[in-house]
């Protein structure tokens, strides 16, 4: 066979024969966030204060309404965080049940990530509250007034009334909240013990952990989100969300990646191997969201019942239907063809701005399935959907940076660190 | 074996007993600018590719403009049957919309990409070949078990008999033979 000796565009390897043994640096000083932690934690923090707060004021200008629309921007918000966190909770456990040896040096993010199920919990108050008191600004199934002249509607009371509602919160955030922190807590522990049973107690968690996190995944898209319009229903709908929140956590964990590199930590343990790996993650989620996506829709426009197509005619009227478009071509079309190649994958450059694109492609798709039955072919924008994603936003970080503060960025005794170190795609 | 015609040079076999010998042995291979060669290691050594200084493939193109042609097939035929030559209602559905032509054309992009991969490999390497002067030596079974070859064929510009020979000898291998066919 022919070959050619020059040096070609996927020649971006260090020549593994002059440096044999790369030197990995595991000082405190590399591996910890240190004051960089608070500098974001502080920052993060308050942007986070100050977003929450001027949500709630501008809330509160527009009386009921105003304080309905809050409500929207608020959830959209929260949901986009929530499905971070949710990603990130996935990937934990994807990874312990596989074994998998080259995501080590990436797992803390995950695990640092996953551990604000708790902080999520707190968030939720804001959208559980209100329907604890019986306020119903957010979920029309919560007005008795609509409740009765709404036959269809009253009769899914039994599932979505506000107690039961506020139980199955209960249970989900309860769940998330034990397995998040316990990945964190029992990763951490290893830090110092070394001891490589804890990665075999975290290996028969992951699979029951799965488990648990695909029902209560499901089942909270279709409380926090498919409720809004209460008479449709979509079986597709958990896996949808689903498909996005990975999207959105394989999207978050490039640009962490980056800018922890960027501060002068993890310098040549996640290499180019692991964004190159990243990427292909981004670009299958982005293809998984786009297939089901696709799917729930076909089935609906096929069938053509009323009741079931009523939703998609809503996205598909006035200016909704821009942002029917704007999903198929950025969330899917354009970076599919943007990722196809492995180059891009393998520039932290290119992957780093799709990266950015996904989150805000997510957002869009959140804001598609949130906002509509606020507005009939209008959207309906406004400056507390940005304050919200601040003050939600703000708080998340901070979270984060507060929990690596002091402790290893990475799992530095973990069994399969140096497999992951040494990690090369083929 | 005598009583065959006599053999004809058809490069060299150099083995290895460890990956990194072979790893430095094929930069320098690569160095002095030989360009039919090849190295072959019972496991993939990683960073190998690298120091042989192979390049990247034509195979993904070849992938895409398979799947664009599936794509369009795809989407072609249905139009074709159903909205162009042979017209009948179903369920008063449109005779042609995008929607209800996404499974097939899916479908079929990934046949096709599937396709062109595997014959744009198989066609890549060479394929089909009946035989290779490598197969000519008895060491070479150990490929697939414990040891790393490095060949040089014959019809490379740079190999002369004598010549390559000796540089091959100075990269330290366990065991030069000539390959004969």
């Amino acid at each position: 066979m022919c070959r050619k000796t020059s040096e070609g565009p996927f020649d971006d390897r260090e020549d593994t024969v002059s440096a044999p043994n790369r030197a990995i640096d595991l000082s405190g000083e590399q591996i910890t966030l240190g004051p960089v932690g608070d500098r974001v934690t502080r920052i993060a923090g308050a942007i986070g204060v100050l977003g929450l707060v001027a949500t709630a004021l501008l809330g509160m200008q527009g009386g009921v309404e105003g304080q309905a629309r809050a409500m929207n921007s608020y959830l959209v918000a929260f949901c986009f965080f929530l499905s971070i966190m949710l990603g990130a909770l996935f990937f934990t456990l994807i990874q312990h049940v596989t074994r998998a040896g080259w995501s080590v040096v990436l797992r803390r993010f995950a695990e640092a990530i996953a551990a604000n199920a708790p902080l999520m919990a707190v968030l939720a108050l804001p959208i559980l509250v209100p329907i604890a008191l019986g306020r119903d600004l957010l979920y029309v199934w919560t007005s008795s007034e609509a409740l009765a002249h709404d036959h269809l509607m009253a009769g899914k009371v039994g599932f979505l009334n506000p107690t039961f509602f506020l139980i199955r919160m209960v249970v989900y955030f309860g769940a998330w909240s034990l397995m998040g922190s316990w990945f964190f807590r029992k990763s951490v522990e290893q830090d110092t013990s070394g001891d490589p049973n804890l990665t075999v107690k975290m290996q028969s968690a992951s699979a029951p952990g799965l488990f648990v996190f695909a029902i209560t995944l499901t089942f909270a898209s279709l409380d926090l989100l498919m409720s809004l319009e209460p008479n449709w229903f979509s079986t597709m709908f958990g896996v949808y969300f689903f498909a996005g929140s990975a999207l959105a956590f394989f999207a978050t964990l490039p640009i962490v990646s980056y800018f922890t590199q960027k501060a002068g930590r993890l310098v040549g343990l996640i290499s180019r191997e692991h964004y190159h790996d990243m990427g292909k993650f981004v670009f299958a989620f982005i293809v998984f969201w786009a297939y089901i996506a696709f799917s729930q829709y076909m089935l609906y426009w096929y069938a053509n019942i009323p009741e079931e197509t009523v939703w998609f005619l809503r996205r598909q009227t006035g200016q909704w239907e821009s942002l029917s478009w704007l999903l198929l071509f950025g969330h899917f079309i354009v970076p599919f063809l943007a990722l196809i190649s492995r180059i891009p994958k393998r520039a932290k450059g290119t992957l780093i701005v799709g990266a950015f694109w996904m989150l805000l492609m997510h957002y869009a798709d959140l804001y598609y399935v949130a906002m509509p039955h606020l507005s009939e072919g209008v959207i309906p924008l406004s400056l507390m959907d940005l304050t919200a994603m601040l003050g939600v936003g703000g708080f998340f970080v901070a979270s984060v940076a507060t929990r690596l503060r002091n402790r290893s960025l990475v799992p530095q005794r973990d069994p399969r660190l140096h497999e992951s170190l040494a990690f090369e795609n083929f | 074996m005598s009583d065959q015609a006599p053999k004809k040079f058809a490069g060299y076999l150099v083995e290895f007993e460890t990956p990194h010998d072979i790893m430095v042995a094929a930069t320098s291979v690569r160095d002095a600018g030989f360009t039919r060669w090849d190295t072959h290691t019972p496991f993939p050594v990683h960073g190998l590719d690298h120091a042989m200084g192979l390049r990247g493939t034509a195979l993904p193109w070849i992938v895409m403009l398979m799947g664009v042609t599936g794509c369009a097939v795809g989407l072609g035929l249905q139009w074709w049957t159903n909205a162009h030559n042979y017209q009948f209602v179903v369920s008063g559905k449109p005779f042609f919309s995008i929607p209800a032509t996404i499974p097939v054309t899916f479908e079929l992009t990934i046949l096709f990409s599937a396709i062109g991969a595997f014959l744009g490999m198989i066609l890549l390497n060479g394929f089909p070949r009946w035989h290779h002067p490598v197969f000519s030596s008895e060491r070479f079974r150990r490929a697939t078990q414990d040891r790393f070859f490095l060949s040089v064929e014959a019809e490379d510009p740079l190999c002369e008999e004598d010549k390559t020979g000796e540089f091959l000898r100075s990269l330290g291998g366990s065991h030069l033979e000539k390959m004969e066919v």
